[in-house]
This record gives C-alpha cells, sequence and structure tokens, in this order.
C-alpha cells in the first residue's frame, strides 16, 4: 500500500513543479522578462558583448546547426585533450594518470552528446579538473544544446514564411543563465545540505570496525582470525604466512554535490561516482533521493508545457504530454511489479522473506535499503524514459522483464519525455509520423499546427524517428558479430547478450545507464558506443532543424471541418500507438535473444 | 563549410566563457556555500570521536562477527584504492549479477546456509531478502528492521545482554521514510555496532 502511495506521489509532486516550470521557460525561450531578469540581465549583456552577438540576430536553420556543431566540436576537442593531459595538470589531489585515449574518445563523445555513459569509475579515474572543468561544463552546455535546438524547432512550428529560427548564441545564454545555473544552485545546496560530499580534498579512509586479511596472493581469507596486537592472521589455527591486515576503508572527497545536481537536472546522468546515485555519498537519504529523481524530468515534462504555451495551443501541448504520460505508466507499472515479486532463485523456496511486512521485500539484489523496491523502480522508469541514464540501483540486476522495460523505454527512441529538448522534438517528429499516417488513412492532406506535412517533413521526420534504432541495431549487431566482445560480458547466457544489447542501446538512445556488469573499457567497444552515441545525437538534431527550416518557410493554412486534430484522445491513442509499434517491430527479435530468453528459461 | 568557419570562432568564445562560468565560478559558488553552511555533510559525513575518525556514517562495512550487527552483503574489492603510505585500502563494487541465474541462485542458498547456521533460533522464520543480497553501491550503510530484528537473539547471546538491550539500539539507530511516506525506513549498521562496541554513544 504505501508503495503505491510512493508511486502516485512521485509522480504528481514531478508534474506539480514541472507545470510551472515550463512557463517559465517558455519566457526564457522567447527573451520576455522574467523574475532574475534584474539581476543577470548584466551577465547576459557582457557575454554578447564578449562574443560579439547581436541579440536580435536571427539564424535559418543551416546556420544554426553549424553553430551547435562548431560549439560542440570544440567542446569535444578541449574536454578529450583534458583528460588525455589530467595526470600533468592541476586539481588532482589522487596523482591520477591522464586516461587512454579510446577512453577519452567515449567519454568525451559521451558528455557531448549527453548520454552520458561511463566506462570508467569516476573515483578511481578522473580528477577533480577533469570532472569540474571538462565533464560539470559539458553536463551543463550538451543539456543547453538541446533545449536550444528545441527552441528553434518550436519557433520553426510556430512561424510562416520565414527562415528566421532565433539565434544559437542568445539560446545557450538564455539557456544556461536563466534556467540551467539558478535550478542547479538550489538543487546542489538542497543536496549538500542532505549529505551529499562538495569539497577539493583529496580522498579520506576511516578504520574498519572489523578488519579484512588477504593472503600473500591477495585473495581475501574468509573467517580468519586477526591478532591486531602481533600482526598476525591464522587460519583454523594455523598461521597464515605473508598475510596482508586491511584496517581502513577509502571514503572518496570531492566536489560531487554541485556536479550531480546538472547531471540530474540536464538529463546527463554521469555521476561523480562509479555507482551513480545508488553510492551512499552521491545519494544518501530518500530526501536527496527525492530531490534528484524529481530532477531527471523535471525539464524533459516542463518543456511539454513551454511547447503547448509557445505555439499558443495548450491543448497541443498536454496532448504530447499526455501520450508521454501512458508509455511511462505503463512502463512503471511493469518495473513495479516485476520487481517486487522478486525471482525463484532468490526466494529459495519460501527460505528468503521476499515479502513487504517491515522491509521492502522483492528483488534488493543490486538495490539500497533505503530506496528498496517503490524507489528504485520509480527511478529506473524515470532514467530510461528521459535520456537520463543515472541509477540508484544497478539495472543488471533487475529481474528478466524488469530489465526489459527500461531497456524499451530507450528503445522507443527516448520519447517518453526524453532528454531535455531531444526528447520532445523527437516526439514531435513521431507526431508528424502519426498525423502522416493518419491523414492517408481517411484520405486528407496532412496538418500539424496549422502547417502542411509534405514529402520533406516526411522524410527528416523518419530520420528523426529511426536514428535511435538505427545506433543502436546497427551497434549491437557489428558488436555481436565481433568475438573479443563476449569478453566484456559479466553474467552467463541469455542476460549476457542483454548486457551488450543494453550498451548499445544506452549508447543509441543517448541514456548511459549500463548493465554494469558490461566492461566497455576496451578500444572496440569504447570506439564504437562513441560512434553510436554521435550519430545517434546529431544526426536527429540535423532532421529536426531540417523539418523547423521547412516548416518556417510554409504559410500558415486556416483550420477547417477537415482538418484532422492533434488534440484530442484518438491523436494521444495513435500516436502511442505508433511510438510503440515502430519500437516493438524494430527490437522485438533483439529482445526475444536476451531478456525474453532468460524470463522463459529461469523464470518458468 | 563556408558557414562553420564563420561561426567557429563565436562558438569557442562561448565555450571558454561557459567553462568558466559552469566549471569554475558554479563549482567554486557550491563549494563555498557548501563549506560555509553544511561543513559536516560536505566533508563525508564522518564519525568523529574524541579527534579521532571512527568511520563514514554513510558507507557501510563488512560484519561477520556473531557481536555485531550484519549489513547488506558486501562485494569487496580490495585492489583498486592504496593510501598515501602504499597500505591498501577497502572499498567495494556492486555484483551486478541477473537474480534469475543458477550462479545467483548457488550464491544465496551459501548465504542462507550460513545464516542458518548463525541464527538457530529462527530456524521456523524465512531470512529477510536483505541479508542475502548484495546493493546498488556495495557500500549501503542500512538493513530493513526485519533484517535487523532477525539477527537480536544472536547478538543478546554474543554479548550476555538481554535482547531489549539490543533493540533500544538498534530503535536509536534506525531512521523513517522520509515525510513518513517516500524511501523505506533502515538501520544504520556501522552506528549500531559502534554503540554496541562503546565506541560512540
Amino acid at each position: 500500500m504505501n508503495s503505491l502511495i510512493q508511486y502516485i506521489l512521485y509522480t504528481l509532486i514531478l508534474v506539480a513543479l514541472a507545470y510551472p516550470l515550463g512557463l517559465y521557460i517558455r519566457k526564457v525561450m522567447d527573451g520576455q522578462p522574467t523574475w532574475f531578469t534584474n539581476l543577470l540581465q548584466p551577465a547576459e549583456e557582457a557575454f554578447y558583448k564578449i562574443m560579439g552577438v547581436e541579440r536580435e540576430e536571427q539564424m535559418n536553420w543551416k546556420k544554426y546547426l553549424w553553430a551547435i556543431l562548431a560549439f560542440s566540436g570544440v567542446g569535444f576537442v578541449f574536454l578529450f585533450f583534458l583528460q588525455l593531459l589530467q595526470g600533468y595538470l592541476p586539481a588532482n589531489p589522487q596523482g591520477l594518470p591522464g586516461v587512454s585515449w579510446h577512453l577519452s574518445f567515449n567519454t568525451t563523445a559521451s558528455f557531448v552528446s549527453n548520454t552520458n555513459w561511463q566506462s570508467y569509475n569516476g573515483e578511481s579515474t578522473l580528477s577533480y579538473l577533469s570532472q569540474a572543468l571538462g565533464l560539470t561544463v559539458q553536463n551543463f552546455v550538451s543539456a543547453a544544446t538541446g533545449i536550444a535546438a528545441l527552441f528553434a524547432f518550436i519557433r520553426g512550428l510556430r512561424s510562416a514564411q520565414t527562415e528566421a529560427l532565433g539565434s544559437f548564441w542568445v539560446d545557450m545564454t538564455r539557456t544556461v543563465l536563466y534556467i540551467l545555473l539558478p535550478l542547479n544552485l538550489i538543487i546542489a545546496l538542497m543536496l549538500v545540505g542532505g549529505g551529499v560530499i562538495q569539497n577539493l580534498k583529496g580522498a579520506e579512509s576511516v578504520p574498519l570496525v572489523e578488519p579484512i586479511a588477504l593472503s600473500a596472493q591477495g585473495e581475501i581469507l574468509e573467517g580468519a582470525h586477526i591478532d591486531l596486537a602481533t600482526k598476525t592472521v591464522s587460519l583454523e589455527g594455523q598461521v597464515v604466512p605473508g598475510a596482508q591486515i586491511i584496517t581502513e576503508q577509502f571514503v572518496p572527497m570531492g566536489p560531487a554535490a554541485s556536479q550531480v545536481a546538472i547531471k540530474q537536472s540536464g538529463t546527463n546522468g554521469g555521476g561523480f561516482m562509479g555507482t551513480n546515485s545508488a553510492h551512499p555519498l552521491e545519494n544518501p537519504n530518500p530526501f536527496t533521493n527525492l530531490v534528484e529523481m524529481i530532477s531527471i524530468l523535471l525539464i524533459p515534462v516542463s518543456l511539454c508545457f513551454t511547447f503547448g504555451e509557445a505555439v499558443n495551443n495548450r491543448k497541443q501541448g498536454w496532448a504530447i504530454f499526455s501520450a508521454m504520460l501512458i508509455l511511462y505508466a505503463i512502463c512503471l507499472i511493469g518495473v513495479a511489479y516485476s520487481e517486487q515479486a522478486g525471482t525463484p532463485q532468490l526466494a529459495q523456496k519460501g527460505q528468503v522473506d521476499l515479502s513487504a511486512n517491515e522491509q521492502a521485500g522483492g528483488n534488493m539484489e543490486g538495490k539500497e535499503s533505503r530506496f528498496g523496491i517503490a524507489t528504485s523502480a520509480t527511478w529506473a522508469t524515470f532514467t530510461t524514459a528521459a535520456s537520463s541514464g543515472s541509477v540508484n540501483s544497478m539495472h543488471d540486476s533487475y529481474t528478466p522483464l524488469g530489465g526489459m522495460i527500461p531497456m524499451l523505454e530507450m528503445q522507443l527512441g527516448e520519447v517518453i519525455f526524453g532528454g531535455v529538448g531531444c526528447g520532445l522534438y523527437g516526439m514531435l517528429g513521431f507526431a508528424i509520423l502519426t498525423v502522416f499516417i493518419a491523414g492517408l488513412m481517411v484520405g486528407r492532406t496532412p496538418e500539424f499546427l496549422g502547417k502542411k506535412i509534405e514529402p520533406y517533413e516526411m522524410k527528416w521526420s523518419v530520420v528523426v524517428c529511426l536514428a535511435t534504432p538505427v545506433a543502436i541495431l546497427v551497434g549491437s549487431g557489428l558488436a555481436a558479430a565481433v568475438p573479443s566482445v563476449f569478453d566484456s560480458v559479466y553474467n552467463s547466457g541469455p542476460h549476457g547478450f542483454s548486457e551488450l544489447l543494453y550498451a548499445y542501446t544506452s549508447a543509441g538512445g543517448n541514456n548511459g545507464s549500463a548493465f554494469a556488469g558490461f566492461n566497455a573499457n576496451t578500444p572496440f567497444t569504447n570506439v564504437t558506443l562513441g560512434i553510436s552515441m554521435l550519430f545517434a545525437r546529431f544526426v536527429q538534431m540535423g532532421a529536426a532543424l531540417a523539418i523547423a527550416g521547412s516548416l518556417a518557410r510554409k504559410k500558415k493554412i486556416a483550420v477547417t471541418a477537415g482538418t484532422l486534430s492533434t488534440t484530442d484522445a484518438m491523436f494521444v491513442f495513435l500516436l502511442v500507438s505508433i511510438v510503440i509499434l515502430l519500437g516493438a517491430l524494430s527490437f522485438f527479435p533483439a529482445l526475444a535473444l536476451g531478456p525474453l530468453a532468460e524470463y522463459f528459461t529461469y523464470m518458468m | 563549410m563556408k558557414t562553420f568557419r564563420k561561426v567557429l570562432p563565436k562558438a569557442t568564445i562561448m565555450f571558454l566563457l561557459f567553462t568558466a562560468l559552469c566549471g569554475i565560478i558554479y563549482t567554486a559558488l557550491v563549494t563555498g556555500l557548501a563549506q560555509l553552511i553544511f561543513p559536516y555533510q560536505a566533508n563525508g559525513s564522518l564519525i568523529v570521536i574524541d579527534g579521532k575518525k571512527q568511520g563514514c556514517a554513510l558507507l557501510g562495512q563488512q560484519f561477520t562477527d556473531p557481536s555485531h550487527l550484519w549489513g547488506r552483503i558486501v562485494n569487496l574489492d580490495v585492489t583498486t584504492y592504496k593510501d598515501r603510505q602504499g597500505r591498501t585500502l577497502v572499498y567495494a563494487a556492486p555484483s551486478n549479477l541477473s537474480p534469475a541465474s543458477p550462479e545467483f541462485e548457488k550464491l544465496v542458498a551459501e548465504r542462507v546456509a550460513k545464516i542458518r547456521a548463525s541464527h538457530p533460533e529462527k530456524e521456523a522464520f524465512p531470512i529477510p531478502v536483505d541479508l542475502v543480497t548484495c546493493s546498488g553501491s556495495s557500500l549501503d550503510p542500512g538493513i530493513s528492521p526485519a533484517a535487523a530484528e532477525f539477527q537480536v537473539t544472536r547478538i543478546a547471546r554474543a554479548r550476555s545482554i538481554s535482547e531489549e538491550e539490543v533493540r533500544q539500539v538498534i530503535a536509536r539507530c534506525t531512521t523513517g521514510r522520509f515525510l513518513g511516506l517516500l524511501g523505506e525506513p533502515t538501520v544504520n549498521v556501522l552506528e549500531v555496532n559502534l554503540i554496541l562496541d562503546g565506541k560512540l554513544r
């Protein structure tokens, strides 16, 4: 019963906060005054002055796209070399060496494309300089780039007979200054208050209550007797020669909260720690979890309302929101049910208590006690609905179906709210596809928001909708054909294939979560995953801007009795069906080999 | 390509500006405010008694002694981290095992057998799931109240104290749900053991 309340409450809090934020973002997009204008306008003006940018500049779609590519390209080069050279740079109290070229390529592609897939462990791989100056910055700007591209897309929908889609420079500046910075200052401070670390000190160590003994070969000696006074270890009365006693535990430090805030709110997802928001210093309790989890979907949901307001058709915003909410609810129910039920392998014929009596119960492998099933399942649904990819539990240890649904959410094209900006223009690509199909069925010219949808828009909508499936299927197909990739797989049997499929799904969906048993830090996987991420991100973005450019040039046509409504329940139903249909058709064969095979082999 | 060359200088300047703003100013501002307002949390919630560090309140440790409260299963990492003197430090990593696999079934069976052997008085009861599973971070500081209650008799017996005393310590280290609704109630295992050992009051 409590779980049910949690599921409903999390969803309600999210929508209640997203609605006002959506209206606020619309004002930022259109350059209107906001609460922060008095405070931040001098900074905004200074930015324009230094860059030499005219506030009124208007770009056509090609220039807008080139500006995005140039900006992302500069960020790519900077981040790539920053990681290679971190060993020679300051703010590196652990003395970590530079990372390998292929890991640096992967991480750079990952953070520039707003994927934030991680082939590495933050604690043991990256210096504070790389984290703050490299990753935190990309967390901000890759999110802002997605939002800016959405602004351009919306302008294309609502304007007529023009080339103008706004200025990338102005959109970026306003998005970072007026939306992301204030929001994340608040989130970061709430997180520190709740217990997330934020300092510039080197790692600490603390004593263990029960020391641990290692053999001379470095193996853990279980059940050994440790005499700290004489520093001897004995096993069954025999002194073990050369044994080592560990008396202290590693405690990571660093500027975590500031990065965690933006990794959550910018649908980035790359954790400061290797285990992301499952780590108690990154997400210590249900309060910090609430803040972090709501932040995942806050902007993606609010952008639905921004869109409705901006095109002066609130109903259209609600219609798109409803379609996303329906898909989200179906997924949440599926994950929650599977995880609460657990597996027969865990239940041990009733020897292990999986009930929800004085405990969370269910499949607790890979889940934290303080989050239990409800809070973990909600997070898993949020993070794969959005292209966040941060986790508070290990998806690799989900039940076969509980782990398949997050994978499917990404495979549907990251359009269930999706990434900041890109989720909505992805879904609008599907909406254009839907009006086209619906138009064909009733024999009318397809229209969307008073614009005729013609072959040009259709072609690019198909690219928007298929960029993700193509990146996933080509990537995972290629990887499955390379024998060495199977050395990266951790679990045996169909679950091992699921790990591989999940990795390429996550990259192609620009998500970044993982079945973390999969070791992606090899040259082949690092490079192919990196290419998948860049392809999915920028091909989809380019296609969306091409549609925007074409729609902006068109005349508005009047709504008549013959116009197919794109705001009613029928449209929402059609849109949901087409998203599911396209995803299911693309991925059923692959899922049958992974999670479904695992389910039918071990759960029946 | 001509357009690309035209926008490149502005893109570079903007990137540098954002690097300064989001990388340096933002991080410094949050760090400064955090150290000012929440120094204990910002520095890792370390338990310090009489100037001596006794543990990190947020990080779980492995406990196997009968006189201690046991936590989640810890998948120890003894190879990655060393301190400045080169001594090995212990950390942990999640299992990433599929809970539907035969390997997992065998592991859980071993854990069940071990727990059964230490808790003869609980023979008739199923074992709370937290005690046989590894958490997401493998550094989970907490367990469910059911998992703590399961061990009360064993701890009392090992320490020759009353079960009531053990329950009192557990109750002191139990945190409820946020606002009574969100998340799950947990018992902080390290704190219970530090109190039982007389290191923490």
